[in-house]
């Protein structure tokens, strides 16, 4: 699969607090919370952010609370993927198991630049910068999880008798 | 193979006699947690995934404790599908307002999670039961409804980072403060995906409650769970309230660390972390010219009935700073009815303090205590991100129960000797 789009780009430890606020958390509808991704940090993001966009951030991203409504809220706005420097673990599995993509990548985190167009190629890993003409390789997933992305998250790959074996 | 206790536990809940950390398994799980936020996803989940009957109906906990007693129409109707789902699948452990509390204080006080348990929960706060010599980590509502499905849960075996605490600490510094200062010097990705193991002879200094607090913030580093062998004092408390055998694991000598930090806690002075990160950490000194608005004393970090001790001890005969709101939330039913036992209730109320029934309410900015634009606050919780109590431009300083409660006596941050001498 292949993705470009815009890079929308932040820092280290995006927590899942900015990503969405506590005071919308009272609905599960994911085009509901869409509509308020990132606005304690950005408010404009929700209304410009384009289908196919890139969020590219720092260290840590996704911090603090478990709430899977973070990751649904940013594939619900629209993002193709996200790539960061590091993922907060609870943040990153609810990622895999939802089947939101998600690449590490030091290199690209610091050489992406905010309306940059980056193209991104998940089956290779590779992330090419389209404005700057760089090209970056994101750290291979292990091996369970690369199962788990490709039956399309943790529920399908229960379905296909994934559970119980690793 | 040594193995630390996170490994030991992990391993034998996946019918293994070693793992090694950095390996996939899937592990059963002793108890799956969710909530009023992260349930009705997960139910959402478990019935589009097919799924019609829960492993077992004794290993799920449904404790609706964030918007509770219900803020809107919205958290109602969240609240309701929580409270259908556990009657139509005769949920044992599904306890209502009025007889539930804060889940990561709820569970160990009722006995439902013990030594050597593997417990996961659709919270981040979850590894608060690592106390009790349990492994447990926060998960999302997916995990949580494959949990409900097959009893398992996937997890990747974590290195162990040791953490030892030596001496003994000075007179207000509590397992809050200890965090806090470990937070402090890791950093808030400082244990990112590994698990924290605390050690030392520090520790038997602490009550289980500030034990709780300890393993509560892990998360706040980053970490996949925190853990302390039990002791003594662990198997007394797992005695009286468990009503189930218990297995007690302790690491190996020789496991593997990837880091070992020492701390001398008779060096360190009541911690306040400052907006916007946990690991902006200061020693309380530093900020006795910060003025307040809103203090809170409550949540799964400091909500139990030795942090409502403490903070009645600062306010006995004291009066709340006129310029200050002070919000009690104890953690759980129980807890708040020994401090009406114990005429801490009382002290709370002739202080001029608001004192609450259970729930999560401000810690996460849901209710009970939102703040305005400008205003500050001292709050006993775990987090201060950006936006966490109500406006993106309030702030809030994070403390243990005796440093608020001598703040909202003199309405700027105070350290407690500060009241108490006075």
């Amino acid at each position: 699969m292949k993705f470009t789009g815009r890079a929308w780009v932040f820092g280290d430890n995006v927590d899942t607090d900015v990503i969405i606020p506590a005071r919308y958390l009272n609905t599960v509808q994911p085009e509901e919370l869409a509509l308020h991704c990132m606005e304690d940090i950005d408010p404009e993001f929700a209304k410009k952010v384009k289908r196919g966009d890139i969020i590219v951030a720092g260290r840590n991203f996704g911090c603090g609370s478990s709430r899977e409504h973070a990751p649904l809220a940013i594939k619900a706005a629209g993002v193709s993927c996200v790539i960061a420097k590091s993922f907060a673990r609870i943040f990153y599995r609810n990622a895999i198991n939802i089947g939101l993509s998600v690449l590490e990548c030091e290199e690209a985190a610091e050489n992406i630049k905010e309306n940059d167009l980056v193209e991104v190629d998940l089956e290779r890993g590779i992330i090419k910068n389209l404005t700057s003409g760089k090209e970056f390789a994101a750290k291979p997933y292990p091996d369970f999880i690369e199962e788990i992305i490709r039956a399309g998250g943790l529920l399908n790959y229960a379905r296909r008798g994934g559970q119980g074996r690793v | 193979m040594k193995m630390t206790i996170s490994q030991k536990i992990i391993a034998y809940h996946s019918g293994r006699d070693y793992v090694e950390p950095g390996e996939f398994v899937f592990a059963d799980v002793d108890l799956a947690l969710a909530n009023d936020i992260t349930g009705p996803v997960a139910i959402s989940e478990f019935k589009k995934a097919g799924g019609s009957e829960v492993f077992d109906r004794d290993k799920i906990a449904l404790i609706p404790d964030h918007f509770t007693p219900c803020k809107d129409i919205k958290s109602a109707e969240l609240c309701k599908a929580l409270r259908e789902f556990a009657r139509e699948q005769r949920i044992t452990h599904y306890y209502e307002v009025g007889r539930m509390g804060i889940e990561h204080a709820l569970l160990p006080e009722m006995g439902l999670v013990l030594p050597g348990d593997l417990v996961i929960g659709a919270d981040s706060h979850t590894c608060t039961y690592g106390a009790l010599g349990a492994f447990s980590t926060g998960v999302g509502s997916t995990d949580l409804a494959f949990a409900m499905m097959t009893g398992k849960c996937w997890l990747r075996v974590p290195e162990s980072m040791k953490f030892e605490y030596v001496g003994k600490p000075n007179p207000y510094v509590t397992g809050k403060d200890l965090i806090l200062y470990t937070i402090g010097d890791i950093g808030v990705d400082g244990a990112l995906y590994k698990s924290m193991e605390f050690a030392g002879e520090a520790l038997k200094f602490l009550s289980m409650d500030e034990r709780f607090t300890m393993t509560n913030m892990a998360v706040e580093a980053g970490a996949k769970n925190g853990i302390m062998e039990p002791d003594e004092k662990t198997l007394e408390y797992a005695r009286k309230r468990g009503k189930r055998e218990f297995k007690v694991l302790r690491s190996d000598e020789g496991a593997p660390y990837v880091d070992i930090r020492t701390y001398d806690v008779s060096q360190i002075n009541p911690q306040v972390a400052k907006p916007h990160s946990p690991d902006n950490v200061v020693d309380v000194y530093e900020l006795a010219d910060v003025k307040i608005d809103q203090v809170v004393i409550g949540s799964c970090t400091n909500g139990r009935l030795e942090d409502m001790r403490m903070a009645a001890r600062v306010l006995k005969g004291k009066k709340v700073h006129p310029e200050v709101r002070l919000i009690i939330i104890p953690a759980t039913q129980e807890v708040s009815l020994q401090m009406v036992k114990e005429g801490i209730t009382e002290v709370f109320l002739e202080a001029g303090a608001v004192v609450s029934t259970p729930t999560c309410g401000p810690c996460l900015g849901g209710h009970m205590g939102i703040l305005a634009k400008g205003e500050r606050a001292v709050a006993t919780t775990n987090r201060n991100f950006v936006g966490r109590m109500g406006h993106p431009e309030s702030e809030v300083y994070l403390s243990n129960p005796a440093v608020a409660a001598a703040s909202a006596v003199l309405g700027r941050i105070a350290h407690p000797e500060e009241v108490v001498r006075g």
